[in-house]
């Protein structure tokens, strides 16, 4: 059975077929994406219902038994983010062929794809260094969609978020050649065999390339001081790049609690969750240090930046109280942000259209066309993103709060992350007023008016159809949240249970007579 | 019946469903919506009848579904004595609000927008008081935020509605986060959310630890949202919403809620001396601020605003005392102010109306022009002040008797009486105000319209209202005793303690205070001129709004000032930021054990040839350093550091590795050389010594910690699976070259994602340089020309007589790769720089010319090969990249094998050459293209 | 032997850092460019030094050096050949949008007087105008 392999190649293939495709023109490659993605959809459903059973499932490419080759693992964990992915793809695409932005500039559509390979192979692979493989791919196909489009701005922005991740990519390989160097391998699974039974005068050499590893993996999660990249890079590209990128930071987070959580879980002996006070502790202060930010924001793109950002400290938070209810708590959260700031980073582009000259600075500007229906969305997103009642946002952070009530930090926990929530609650109202609200009369300057308007675009109906399908999942994770709570917690069951990853994906045995 | 099992959620979901409907009918026509959400509103009422008998038995009705167990989350309404007030008060008062409104708002009202935003109100509060699980109750709760933001913002273009929308969000939404804090806390400390628990765990609740905290934390919900002190500022600044929506919120509903949830959690957490003084004080507090504010206001609604404060402050002052008559007499109130206050609202929206101004300064002698509406007045606001046979009266009298009451206890507090008896002096005052400014007083100043009475329906509710004050005031038992009787069971959890609801006590203190309270508020509205002048002197500027406007700006300057502190947008910044991090989480992971640094492997003797490319390579990285200004010299510099780099492989028997880095090394330098064409020859001097010595410590740490780590690894003895690759390369992968074996084989994926990132590579520079012109200097930095001859002769054709031998270099190198060392990486990067040199000697136009290949299919194809190769094993049944091999033997050349590993290495070749090559000649044509244009501007 | 490896690869790493450090597009992708062989070089060592063992199976020895870091090390190469590419050409855009090879894109001091005031060659002059005008468009 291939299932594991598909959500891999599947974008690979599409990627180099659009290649091919390049002479045919812009329709071509739109729609073989399109399939492309769609079918990452369907696998996705499959990976879902293959991955409930709890049983992982291991695929060794090549044919060659872990830990000597290298192996995919399909678990609920990877499954779920492979689903997200695509989920948030499809929006994506679908704004980005109805803006055209995939029109400005080469290559846009490869890229995406190959960015999709790049996303489900860091989800599926279960060797260190393979997902340092993918973590290249995906980040060179994320310059170049960055990129799309050129503009000062963005070149800027594009020139930070690549040295930066080059400068990451170096940490990352010492990183993994320093475990190389005392644990022999690279398999994960492996490495975590191996710190179970790690002599004692080895452990501290592990600790350190481990904590190297978390530096690493910050960088991507946008954890503080590492996410310096993370505003102006989405602030400053296409929007529907921005809103693809919503699972960037993820992937880091993802990285995290599959490397770390596997490798020093509960079994690491001296080893155990050593990292997560850093984690909790970091999470937390980025979790402010964003509020904050969001309250200094001076354009709509910089604060819906700040806000994913601050979604992605809710999650460190949540994965660093280190409990089975806390991490299920955090995979309901990462459904919840992924998509509705996709939706958010879609919406803030309309805005920004909407309001022609004015852009989406924060200044007074003329009503723009459709005004009643992006306030509706605008306030909805917000509600959502902020956490107020009654949207997924508040039902993930009640699950997070719930769950750190009986941790020692339970009382820091809960007043940063309300107090969090509060300034970000002020500011968006703020905002909302600003945008909505407090607008021009058309009639006072007419001249003036008159030549906005000509600047200004109407909302065109995909555009609007991809956000507000991205964030009615926020509702339906409401409706829906008996199953989805019960999938997320059995999945952050399976990913707590270390013993039966390592000897599921030990155990896999090749394919027979595969040489020979 | 399962309608009777599930009634109480419809109930509660009813108005968000008619919201929609009245949204939407108005597109129709502008009354329709009235009427969905006066329809939705009957029908609300018809179905909580249907549950109404037996509550009035003394039934509890409790229906819930399980919604998210992790959290003890259930879907869980409650209906009891208290449940039925409130919901009876919420429909009943919006029903006659909706009326009302239907005739108040002005055709150019959007009618939809307000009766959605209404009925949405309706359905929050109605969720507030019917829910039985905590955290669905703030659920409601915050919606009533959202909703009342609404409402209140409903006039957007009004800066002040905007403002004291935002205003009313701010502090209702926050103190709905602390609420949130302390339902947690509460519900982890009983175990449960569902109030049936948590209201049966009181004294448990009340010996925890946490206690404390939890009561703050509730009691800060509870404030914001009920206006109490320090929080009470919000509520005038919401007077900007259309007068119904003010008659709405803050008569019944939204600043009740919070008075809801003392009443609901006396049973839990009140009869402690926490308690008593923090809601007593703040109750009495705000009872005397309200009372004596409300009198200076000159617009009516802003009186009315303070004297709900002040009401509200009597309320809670009431639940404060802990008692359980005090809390009867408290929820008398409720229903005697939700009845007075309503409808002096409305009055107040009547005036407004028919006048078009709410100045008292301006509005005398109305009864004149509107006589009805004057006599509606006078009852309600005798009512509010406390005149007998209304039913202000018969709920003050019981509340003068519990202050008395908590005096008996503790003397100390005799104050509270007095106090009391003072805001009830000027309730009086303010409530004469209300009458006789408005309707006496001399004839109206230059009003925008000629007053005269508004249309019937207007009225109506009002008369309602009306009566029931004087019903409830002349025959209480009869009118308000059943309800109030199981209103005050479901609050207190328990039978009703003894209490009479008689019009006359006989001469009782109660009584003194009243007539005590009547007769000097009458003197004190007499003196009213003078009191006036005085405020507006002392008093007028003192405002908890400057506070708040202060915090709120204070919060923003912090913030800006900590995100423009960190985030610069400094990319050295944020580099050094990484870096920094980097090292001391290396240096805490090496602390955070205690094991020696390094181990007891034994080392390799240093021979001098190794130390001399030591001390080249160290000095060669060296002069980078110091010389990077001058960038031709880094760039040679760079190259000597990558030769010795591959020499260092060689030495360490990886002579794979030693042919890759020369191969990626030549291929490098060129595009550097190319690249820096077009950029300044020099950097600047840099400014800033700080910096400089940052840098270098920066770069000393990391060097140093690095040279640890390794040095720490090294010296240490392990097991590592390379053994397999070894024992297999031969029998399982058909190579002797087991590194080649590693790259196409075991661990072919990672070289498929490495010709990937290499072929992204090439399609992004192509992509980059699309229509980028760039500034090609024809002198360099020292004012030379660069050479105008660009393809030398000699150089065409030696490289011409080249080409073809690199090539056969580069097949060879393919070929012998899975055996010897090579293989197709570096094979392809040969024959990239041969297709280079070309380039570079005679020139992109005449080259493409006779290589007519798109490097797109280059690449595209390589890519295509190697991942076919990988599809066919699928296609056989075996994992991806799954591979194989045979031995042939030909005559001449002999045995050989051919491993299907061999067509995956000729994707990475072609892979190689496309993006390589594409690369560089993207940047030959922007050399050429940025020639040209100098070219035309020269001419120009 | 391993000392003075250590210490190479320190010196590199050390090297790198600074370059990476400096302000100016160039020094940075030199920088980037020696932190490479730094860890290329780590990541070698991390398979322990051998000196003069056999590179290809033949059946006459009977140790070899870890095969393994020598492939990974092959792969870390080409793909920070790609990035490296990528970066140099993609500082090349950023002077082309920009105006200047400054890595946050400040202008330098010449740059920040009017056009007409800079001591510039005239074709210098052009192109500034020229990105001048892409800019606003």
């Amino acid at each position: 059975m291939h299932l594991a392999a598909w959500p891999v190649f599947l974008p690979l293939i599409a990627g180099f077929i659009v290649l091919f495709a390049k002479a045919k023109g812009l329709l071509w490659q739109r729609v073989i994406n399109l399939l492309a993605v769609s079918g990452l959809i369907i696998l996705s459903v499959a990976l879902i219902k293959e991955s409930s059973s709890g049983a992982h499932q291991v695929y060794l490419l090549g044919n060659w038994v872990a830990p000597f080759g290298i192996v995919l693992v399909l678990d609920q964990l990877s499954a779920l983010m492979v689903a997200i992915t695509s989920v948030l793809a499809l929006a994506a695409l679908a704004y980005a062929i109805a803006t055209d932005t995939d029109a400005n500039g080469a290559h846009f559509h490869v890229m995406f794809l190959i960015l999709l390979f790049g996303l489900n192979g860091a989800f599926l692979t279960g060797d260190l260094f393979n997902l340092f493989v993918f973590f290249e791919v995906l980040l060179l196909a994320s310059y170049g969609l960055l990129l799309h489009g050129g503009g000062r701005l963005r070149t800027k922005a594009g020139l930070h978020y690549v040295i930066i991740n080059m400068v990451g990519a170096t940490l990352f390989l010492f990183a993994v050649g320093a475990l190389y160097g005392i644990l022999g391998t690279l398999n994960i699974a492996d490495m975590a065999a191996k710190v179970a039974v790690l002599p004692e005068q080895d452990s501290a050499l592990v600790a350190a390339a481990g904590l190297l590893l978390l530096v690493v993996f910050g960088i991507k999660a946008a954890l503080f001081p590492l996410y310096l990249w993370m505003p102006i890079a989405y602030s400053n590209t296409a929007a529907p790049v921005a809103a693809l990128f919503a699972i960037m930071t993820k992937v880091g987070l993802y990285a995290i609690i599959r490397v770390h959580g596997t490798i020093f879980g509960d079994d690491a002996g001296s080893l155990a969750n050593y990292y997560m006070p850093w984690l909790l502790g970091l999470g937390l202060l980025t979790l402010m240090l964003a509020a904050f930010a969001v309250m200094a924001s001076t354009k709509l793109r910089e604060q819906v930046a700040y806000l994913v950002l601050a979604s992605v400290a809710i999650l460190l938070i949540a994965v660093g109280l280190n409990n089975l209810l806390a991490l299920s708590a955090s995979l309901y959260y990462i459904i919840h942000s992924t998509l509705i700031a996709g939706g958010l980073f879609l919406l803030a582009d309309i805005i920004s259209r909407g309001r022609g000259s004015f852009e989406d600075r924060f200044e007074t500007g003329y009503a723009m066309p459709g005004a009643i229906l992006i306030g509706a969305m605008f306030m909805f997103g917000a509600v959502a993103i902020t956490g107020i009642p009654p949207l997924s946002g508040f039902f993930g952070k009640v699950l997070i709060l719930s769950a750190s009530l009986d941790h020692e930090w339970s009382g820091l926990v809960l007043g940063v992350v309300l107090v969090a929530s509060f300034l970000m609650i002020i500011t968006m109202a703020r905002t909302g007023s600003l945008l909505f609200y407090n607008v021009l009369p058309a009639s006072e300057t007419d001249t003036t008016s008159a030549d906005n308007d000509a600047s200004s675009e109407a909302p065109n109906r995909i555009s609007v159809i991809a956000v507000i399908s991205l964030f009615a999942m926020s509702p339906l994770m409401v409706l829906f949240a008996q199953p989805i709570t019960a999938f997320t917690e059995s999945a952050a069951k399976q990913q707590l249970d270390s013993k039966r990853y390592i000897e599921s994906v030990l155990s896999k045995q090749a394919v027979e007579a595969g040489k020979e | 019946m399962t309608f009777l099992t599930s009634n109480l959620p419809i109930v509660t979901l009813l108005p968000f469903i008619g919201a929609i409907f009245a949204a939407w009918a108005s597109s129709a026509n502008r009354l329709a919506s009235a009427w969905v959400a006066a329809a939705v509103t009957v029908l609300a009422l018809v179905l909580l009848a249907t549950a109404m008998t037996p509550i009035f038995a003394g039934e509890t009705l409790i229906q819930s579904w399980s919604w998210i167990p992790a959290i003890g989350l259930e879907f869980a309404f409650r209906l009891d004595g208290l449940a039925l007030l409130f919901a009876i008060l919420i429909l009943g008062i919006g029903l006659l609000i909706i009326i009302y409104a239907r005739y108040y708002l002005s055709a150019k009202d959007c009618m939809g927008r307000f009766f959605a935003y209404l009925l949405m109100f309706m359905g929050s509060m109605l969720g507030i008081v019917l829910s039985e699980n905590l955290i669905q109750l703030l659920v409601f709760w915050e919606l009533t935020s959202l909703s009342s933001f609404l409402l209140i913002s409903y006039w957007q273009y009004r800066k002040d509605a905007r403002e004291g929308a935002v205003m009313a969000l701010v502090i209702t939404g926050g103190g709905g986060l602390a609420l949130l804090a302390g339902v947690l806390l509460l519900g982890n400390i009983v175990g449960s959310y569902n109030l049936s628990d948590v209201l049966a765990a009181g004294d448990l609740v009340r010996s925890h630890e946490l206690y404390l905290p939890v009561l703050i934390l509730i009691l800060i919900g509870v404030f914001t949202k009920s206006a109490q002190f320090p929080f009470h500022f919000w509520l005038p600044h919401a007077m900007a919403a259309p007068t119904p929506v003010s008659a709405y919120l803050h008569s019944a509903t939204m600043v009740k809620a919070g008075i809801f949830l003392l009443a609901r959690f006396f049973p839990v957490l009140s009869g402690t001396p926490e308690w008593s003084w923090m809601v007593g004080g703040a109750g009495l507090i705000t009872l005397l601020l309200g009372a004596y504010m409300a009198l200076f206001k000159h617009d009516i609604k802003g009186l009315l605003a303070y004297s709900t404060i002040s009401h509200l402050g009597l309320i809670t002052l009431l639940f404060g005392f802990g008692v359980q008559l005090a809390a009867v007499a408290a929820i008398f109130h409720i229903i005697n102010h939700a009845t007075f206050k309503a409808s002096l609202f409305m009055v107040a929206g009547i005036i407004d109306h028919e006048t078009g101004s709410r100045d008292m300064r301006k509005l005398n002698g109305l009864f004149k022009y509107m006589p009805h509406t004057a006599v509606l007045a006078i009852i309600a606001s005798a009512a509010m002040a406390g005149v007998p046979l209304l039913n202000g009266f018969l709920s003050k009298e019981m509340f003068f008797e519990q202050t008395l009451m908590a005096t008996y206890e503790t003397p100390l507090i005799w104050i509270v009486p007095v106090l009391v008896t003072l805001a009830a002096i000027f309730a009086v005052a303010y409530s004469l105000r209300f009458i006789h400014d408005v309707f006496f007083n001399g004839e109206p100043i230059d009003l925008p319209k000629t007053p005269h009475e508004p249309p019937r329906f207007m009225k109506i509710p009002v008369d309602l209202l009306v009566l029931i004050c004087l019903a409830v005031g002349i025959i209480p038992m009869i009118v308000v005793a059943p309800i109030l009787a199981v209103a005050v069971a479901g609050s207190l959890q328990a039978a009703p303690p003894e209490y009479s609801l008689a019009i006359w006590h006989g001469f009782n203190l109660p009584l003194m205070m009243s007539i005590l309270a009547l007769v000097l508020g009458v003197v004190v509205y007499m003196f009213r001129e003078r009191l006036f002048t005085w405020h507006e002197r002392r008093i007028a500027d003192l405002d908890a709004r400057i506070i708040y406007h202060f915090i709120f700006n204070s919060i923003t300057g912090l913030a800006n000032g900590i995100t423009r502190s960190f985030d610069k947008g400094s990319l050295q910044n944020a580099i050094a930021w990484i870096i920094g991090t980097a090292f001391v989480a290396g240096v805490i992971g090496f602390m955070s054990v205690s094991s020696p640094v390094l181990g007891q492997r034994e080392l390799l003797p240093i021979d001098g040839v190794s130390m001399l490319a030591a001390v080249v390579i160290i000095l060669a990285s060296m002069m980078t350093v110091v010389l990077h200004q001058e960038r031709l010299v880094a760039v040679v510099m760079v190259g000597v550091v990558g030769l010795i780099v591959a020499l260092i492989f060689v030495k360490f028997s990886a002579p794979d590795l030693a042919l890759t880095q020369l191969s990626v090394e030549i291929v490098t330098i060129v595009l550097l050389l190319l690249a820096l064409y077009f950029l300044p020859q020099t950097s600047p001097k840099e400014v800033g010594r700080l910096r400089i010595s940052r840098d270098v410590l920066i770069s000393v740490m990391s060097g140093v910690g690095v040279m640890v780590l390794s040095m720490a690894v090294m010296t240490r003895d392990f097991v590592p699976i390379s053994d397999f690759f070894l024992a297999n390369a031969v029998p399982g992968g058909g190579g002797t070259n087991v590194v080649n074996v590693i790259l196409v084989d075991f661990r072919g994926t990672d070289t498929l994602g490495e010709i990937v990132v290499l072929a992204l590579a090439g399609l992004g520079i192509y992509a980059l340089l699309q229509g980028l012109k760039l500034y090609a200097p024809v002198r360099d930095e020292k004012d030379l020309n660069w050479s105008e001859d660009n393809h030398p002769q000699i150089m065409q054709t030696l490289t011409r007589l080249l080409f073809p031998l690199m090539l056969m270099v580069a097949v060879f190198i393919f070929i012998r790769g899975h055996n010897l060392p090579g293989g197709g990486f570096i094979a392809g990067l040969i024959a990239a720089v041969a297709l280079i040199v070309q380039y570079l000697a005679n020139g992109i136009s005449w080259t493409a010319e006779r290589l007519k290949i798109d490097m797109h299919w280059v690449i595209g194809l390589g890519l295509l090969i190697a991942t076919a190769t990988g599809l066919v094993a699928m296609g056989l049944g075996y994992p991806f990249l799954t591979t194989t091999f045979t031995y042939v033997t030909w005559p001449v050349v002999g045995k050989f094998e051919v491993a299907s590993a061999i067509a995956f290495d000729l994707g990475v070749f072609l892979v190689v050459v496309g993006a390589t090559v594409m690369s560089l000649v993207q940047l030959g044509r922007l050399s050429d293209a940025s020639h040209k244009q100098q070219q035309q501007q020269e001419s120009k | 032997m391993e000392w003075l490896l250590a210490l190479v690869i320190g010196v590199l790493t050390a090297t790198g850092v600074y370059l990476t450090l400096r302000a100016r597009t160039f020094p940075v992708v030199l920088g980037l460019t020696l932190l490479a062989y730094g860890v290329n070089v780590f990541l070698f060592a991390m398979g322990r030094l051998t000196i003069g063992y056999p590179a290809v199976i033949d059946p006459a020895a009977e140790t070899y050096s870890d095969p393994l870091p020598q492939a990974l090390v092959l792969t870390a190469i080409v793909i920070a050949f790609g990035m490296t590419a990528f970066l140099i050409v993609l500082a090349l855009k950023a002077r082309g949008e920009l105006g200047n090879d400054h890595v946050d894109g400040l202008d330098l001091a010449e740059d920040e007087l009017p056009l007409e005031k800079r001591n510039y060659t005239k074709e210098q002059k052009q192109h500034s105008k020229l990105i001048q005008q892409e800019s606003k468009e």
